[in-house]
């Protein structure tokens, strides 16, 4: 064992020693380790080099603060993480680490050279300098500065492991398994209410892991944790997550929680989750989460084995681990003292405790020199010496030789959550420190994070809070107290001093981000009076650790530099997440086949069968062409679109959305909401409605069949199903509430099947029981009931395609039987399946829009040929009155035309602008756009339809389609390519 | 997450709701008869107070019923829902 | 967490509508339903094969065995008489899961973000709500079993969820 690891003590078992790599090198630690705790025993540490300057790094905290220690653990290819605090990192037999941003070796670091050069990167450095040509951002600065100023790397094989999520509600969430947390489970619990009880640490206790000297309950401290934590683990109405941190503090109590369940294992079980992201609803919760040990600000500040006070302590105390053999203190505080008589004590030679204040006096100051400990009053701080490694600190002029430089600028409450939760904070004068006041949600702190310190203090404080929500949840609970001796009078920790201001040197306020006093100054010299504009300029406090150790004292020297008070000057906003989580807990399940939904339609598996290529659809699946052996895209649907030119097509239309309107006002909802008369059409019949919003610009559009005279079955484009629904019950529940009418969507009770061609009608009549397919019975825009292959059917007679056509509607399990039937009684006919590339270059052939294609959201009916649709004798409906505005019928608004091209073998480019002449140089103020353009097999030329402006009075013009090297010549036409009459329609 | 308390179902995650903007605009009965700019100012004018704000939300997931919310902008807490038609209270 | 009885799986066809309506035609629906409609809020009832779930002030989804589409519509028809309503048929629309077992409710909280307490969901209590990204009917139709009904286009994924969700203990 190495000569840094006490004998006995602490919570690591030496009995088992675990094996791990550093960087390549093998170590031996204990189990109970962290990765941090066992480079530190032996003897280790420099373990990374920082962000901007490259300079060493060690060790500066043992918890979730730590700002340096950031390393990469890798288990294999895909599970690498990169920038996990080496503090946090709980040590495994096998495990292997790597300190990050060095090149080529952290002892030898090339990027060093930019501390040689800092003179040259002041705060905004990056603003003031790479800022021209604008075009070197993406190609130069961005891609060297990234990979100069870098923190791990990811992984770039997929996450091979799994990722669960959990929604729990409790009466109280208790974060933070410290004396206050526990306490205020006990209480709560006590009281008879539901409690969750988190902690981010492997095992509850906070600050009495660290081993407190005390009773308590005529216990010691340690023994009365045990007891505690077995009593919570043992009652059914709390549950306790280890490993388990409270990220963030959403609206109304809602809290995410990441656990962590197999980071910390040797050889986790396949399959087995790696973390679990908890969405907590608590009724109230009680903050319970400690406080921060703030560095002091002076030069050399960061170099390997300057340590926070606290730190050590933990070290040596939790994990006996003795941060190295001749220390000096460096304090603003009392509170450090402690840490330096428990190293003493436990044979690190304490050199000098370095009292920063003017008058250090009191209990600590004479407990120290009993010790035999030189106490220096009034001291002031020159910087540490040294170089991977400090070796000497100069104390009011005076260089002392050391290994290990202890500092404590006070502690910071942690108020993160409590912030996050909207709650306000308030400057405590005597605490020098920001501590919760006003609440904003159903919560209370209890403990160190609210500034109340002290093992029987912060008892009392959580159990008094953890009582105070039970009865908040309506629980009624007895007080109970907590009996707590020998804890030293004096044990109280105020809060950070101001720091010390140097002249000489890099004094680092915030490690992470490589900010310095200096880069401070700067900010505030040049004219930055707001703490979130010096955070943004010299970004203090915006690394991954949030500014846990720097943003107290980032404002205190700004407040000093601009001669204001703390509170005048503000802080920061405090974010979520407290500490940075994985992409995979936030996914959970939701990646692969579960990332969404994937919606299929009643005849997908036939779609599959016949080798059809689909496209996405929002979250459908629908089959684009049907490929036969050696056809490309091209010539699948030049096929597909001729067989339904010339014989007959099938097609699968079962995503349209579907709409059952039925009431006795049916009738008239619909006239209110649509353009067209509605109350007119008989029953029996089928009208294309064209639905505006109330801004007059067209929202959607579909064919609506009268069933009944009080039933219609409306349809909706495949995009629009649920926006159209939920328009609709809006105008139905809130400004007509009076009709007799309601909605169903009945969109997946029904499978479609589109025959469509002139020979239709052949192919659907042997099939068709109870109908009568006569031309005079069943015209075009009608519909009929009957049965087709045996299956109850709405036949609709519509067409999308400009062909006779049918639209075979069934339930939905009767789908993949009808296709079938179908497809056996065409065969004879060619019947041809065909998918929606088809379908809309069908569509476009005669014109047809698409809404969201031809239309933007700023088309109003006129623009895309559909005035004709409005009802002229209707005196309203949604959207009437905004297409009356002068400014809609302006002149010169863009109009839906169609573009020949003069080459018929050009296929212009969706998007492209339009220009009335040639060769106009870039940036030019288009005509117009192409919104659709297709290859037209039965034309035997390319068609297109665009949005011109003034388009119908240029008909016959030509125009310049830009092109990428030039522009193609089209001609200004109907948008109607193909049987402009419509006789095959009526077929 | 918002805890809403629907009329009809009780408090419910935010999740199930959909926002459907400011509360107790009534589509005027003859738009036929408004000026452009009366129009334009019930199509797009709304109120964006610092405070209390009636608002409409609709149980999407749930009863589907839209309703209104009396909620407060700067905190987000919601003091009362009610159902439509009844009166602010 | 301990195995549910059940894995969660697909139920079979069944006949569904929903009805849309006020009290009258609510109370009459009831009686040639053969089982009265709930009134209250989130409210299921079920008996002898047919049950009603609340989903609406105004809106049931009435259940019963696969096929009777015709002859519960025409029951329902003529005991509504001229009462206005809308009864719609949606057996195809929507497909049925169970999700059985002890550890039933735990496996629905990976994904559905209501409380499942006794307290606050009891048996007989349905709603519409979301589960992962779908939206489901969610009716606790015993102690340790939920019905669930969601878009038929959605039932795959809602059963590769549920099965992913045991997975995910």
């Amino acid at each position: 064992m190495s000569a840094f690891r006490t004998a006995s003590g602490g919570r690591v078992d030496r009995a088992r020693r675990l094996r791990f790599t550093f960087d390549g090198r093998a170590w031996e630690g204990l189990a109970g380790d962290t990765l941090a705790s066992a480079l530190l025993a032996n003897g280790v540490h420099l373990v990374g080099r920082s962000f901007k300057y490259h300079r060493p790094r060690g060790i500066l905290t043992a918890g979730a603060e730590e700002p340096n220690a950031l390393v990469t653990v890798r288990r294999d290819a895909a599970r690498e993480t990169p920038n996990l605090k080496a503090t946090q990192v709980e040590l495994y037999d096998g495990l292997v680490a790597e300190s990050q941003n060095r090149w080529p070796s952290l002892g030898f670091d090339v990027g060093r050279v930019n501390d040689l050069l800092s003179p040259l990167f002041p705060a905004g450095f990056y603003y003031k300098t790479f800022m021209w040509p604008r075009s070197a951002w993406a190609r130069l600065y961005e891609p060297v500065i990234r990979r100069a100023a870098g923190l791990g790397r990811a992984p770039e094989a997929p996450d091979p492991d799994r990722y669960a999520q959990r929604h729990a509600h409790c009466d109280v969430l208790v974060v933070g398994a410290g004396p206050a947390g526990i306490a205020a489970a006990r209480a709560a619990a006590d009281a008879g209410a539901c409690v969750i009880l988190c902690d981010e640490q492997s095992e509850p206790g906070g600050a009495l892991l660290d081993g407190a000297p005390a009773q308590i309950d005529g216990l010691a401290a340690g023994d009365w944790l045990a007891r505690a934590v077995a009593a919570l683990a043992a009652d059914p109405k709390v549950r306790m997550l280890a490993r388990t941190t409270a990220f963030g503090y959403f609206p109304h109590n809602h809290l995410g929680l990441v656990e962590r369940c197999t980071d910390h294992i040797a050889a986790p079980a396949a399959d087995s989750v790696r973390e679990r992201l908890w969405q907590v609803r608590a009724r109230e919760v009680v903050l319970a989460a400690g406080a921060i040990e703030q560095p002091l600000v002076f030069p050399g500040n960061d170099r390997p084995g300057v340590m926070l006070a606290g730190a050590a302590r933990s070290y040596l105390k939790r994990y006996g681990v003795r941060a190295g053999t001749r220390a000096v203190l460096v304090t603003a505080t009392d509170a450090a003292y402690q840490a330096a008589l428990d190293l003493h004590a436990a044979g690190v030679a304490i050199a000098a405790i370095a009292d920063l204040r003017p008058a250090a006096a009191g209990v600590w100051v004479e407990a120290a020199r009993r010790a035999g400990i030189e106490v220096l009053a009034g001291a002031a701080i020159g910087g540490t010496r040294g170089g991977r490694r400090v070796s000497g600190v100069t104390i009011s002029g005076r260089t002392i030789a050391c290994d290990l430089v202890l500092m404590s600028g006070g502690y910071a409450p942690s108020v993160h959550l409590f912030s996050q939760s909207r709650g306000r904070l308030t400057w405590s004068d005597s605490m020098r420190c920001f501590v919760p006041s006003q609440s904003a949600e159903r919560e209370r702190s209890a403990g160190a994070c609210r500034g109340v310190y002290g093992l029987a203090a912060a008892l009392a404080d959580g159990a008094a809070a953890g009582l105070a929500a039970a009865r908040a949840c309506g629980f009624t609970g007895i007080e109970r107290g907590y009996a707590v001796a020998g804890e030293s009078a004096t044990h109280q920790a105020p809060g950070a001093t101001p720091p010390a201001v140097a002249d000489r040197g890099k004094a680092f306020v915030d490690f992470q981000n490589d900010v310095t006093i200096r880069d401070l100054v700067l900010a505030a010299q040049e004219g930055f009076r707001s703490i979130e504009h010096v955070k943004r300029y010299t970004t203090v406090g915006m690394a991954t650790d949030q500014g846990k150790t720097s943003n107290l004292n980032a404002l205190g020297l700004v407040a000093a530099r601009l001669g204001k008070p703390v509170p005048d000057v503000g802080h920061t906003t405090f974010r979520m997440p407290y500490t940075p989580v994985t992409f995979g807990a936030l996914a959970g399940a939701a990646r692969g086949e579960l990332f969404d939904p994937v919606r299929t339609t009643p005849m997908h598996e036939v779609a599959v069968a016949r080798g059809a290529v689909f496209e996405d659809v929002g979250q459908w699946k629908r089959a684009r062409y049907f490929p036969r052996a050696g056809e490309d895209m091209h010539a699948a649907v030049a096929r597909e679109c001729l067989a339904v030119r010339n014989a007959c097509g099938v097609f699968d239309a079962s995503t349209l959305g579907k709409i059952a309107v039925v009431g006795p006002d049916a009738a008239e909802f619909l006239n209110r909401l649509y353009v067209n008369d509605f109350a007119g059409l008989g029953v029996g019949r089928c009208r294309y409605g064209v639905l505006l919003r109330e801004d007059g610009f067209v929202y959607d559009d579909g064919v609506i069949a009268r069933l009944a005279a009080d039933r219609f079955h409306v349809t909706t484009t495949t995009g629009g199903a649920a926006r159209v629904l939920a328009m609709m019950e809006d105008y139905r529940q809130t400004e007509w509430p009076g009709l007799a009418v309601w909605l169903t969507s009945t969109t997946e009770q029904w499978a479609v099947i589109a025959v469509q061609g002139p020979l239709a009608r052949r192919v659907i009549e042997p099939l068709a029981a109870g109908i009568d397919l006569a031309p005079s019975a069943l015209p075009h825009m009608a519909v009929a009931h009957g049965r087709i292959a045996g299956a109850p059917a709405m036949l609709f007679r519509v067409s999308f395609t400009g062909e006779l056509g049918y639209e075979i509607n069934v339930p939905a399990a009767r789908g993949v039987a009808v296709w079938e039937a179908v497809c056996a009684a065409g065969r004879a006919h060619g019947i041809t399946p065909y998918g929606t590339e088809t379908m809309h270059v069908l569509r476009a052939e005669k014109g047809y829009i698409i809404v969201g294609q031809e239309t933007d959201g700023t088309a109003v009916p006129d623009d895309v040929g559909l005035a004709w649709a409005i009802g002229r004798k209707k005196p309203d409906f949604v959207g009437k009155r905004s297409i009356e505005r002068a400014g809609i019928r302006r002149a010169g608004r863009k109009q839906l035309v169609g573009l020949r091209t003069r080459d018929p073998k050009i296929v212009l480019e969706e998007g492209a602008q339009l220009a009335d002449r040639p060769g106009i140089p870039a940036p030019m103020k288009p005509v117009g756009h192409v919104t659709s353009s297709y290859a037209s097999a039965v034309l035997g030329h390319s068609i297109a339809l665009a949005m011109i402006a003034g388009g119908r009075a240029r008909i016959g013009q030509t125009l310049f389609v830009r092109v990428p090297g030039g522009d193609v010549e089209a001609k200004v036409t109907i948008p109607v390519f193909y049987d402009p009459e419509g006789a095959r329609l009526h077929a | 997450m918002l805890l809403i308390p629907c009329p009809y179902c009780g408090e419910r995650p935010e999740i199930e709701f959909s926002y459907s903007g400011q509360a107790h605009l009534v589509r005027p009965p003859r738009p036929a008869e408004l000026s452009d700019e009366a129009w334009s100012e019930y199509l797009y004018v709304r109120d964006n107070p610092r405070g209390r704000h009636a608002e409409r939300w609709r149980h999407l997931r749930g009863c589907g019923r839209f309703f209104n919310a009396i909620r407060d902008t700067t905190t987000d807490r919601i003091a009362v829902t009610y159902r439509m038609g009844e009166p602010p209270p | 967490m301990p195995e549910p009885v059940e894995a969660p799986r697909l139920l079979p066809p069944a006949t569904r509508f929903i009805l849309q309506c006020g009290k009258d035609a609510r109370d009459a629906a009831g009686r040639g339903f053969g089982l009265a409609l709930p009134e209250a809020a989130c409210r299921a009832e079920s008996a002898g094969g047919r049950a009603a779930l609340w989903l609406g002030p105004d809106e049931r989804l009435l259940l019963a065995p696969a096929g009777l589409e015709d002859v519960l519509a025409g029951e329902l028809e003529a005991a509504l008489g001229g009462l206005p309503h809308s009864l719609v048929d949606v057996s195809h629309r929507q497909a049925a899961l169970a999700v059985a077992g002890p550890a039933a409710r735990e496996l629905l909280s990976h994904g559905c973000p209501l409380d499942l307490d006794d307290a606050v969901f009891p048996v007989g209590m349905c709603t519409r709500t979301v589960l992962g990204r779908a939206e489901v009917v969610l009716w606790r139709s015993r102690p340790e079993e939920y019905h669930l009904e969601t878009g038929r286009s959605f039932a795959s994924y809602v059963l590769g969820w549920l099965r992913e969700a045991e997975q995910g203990g």
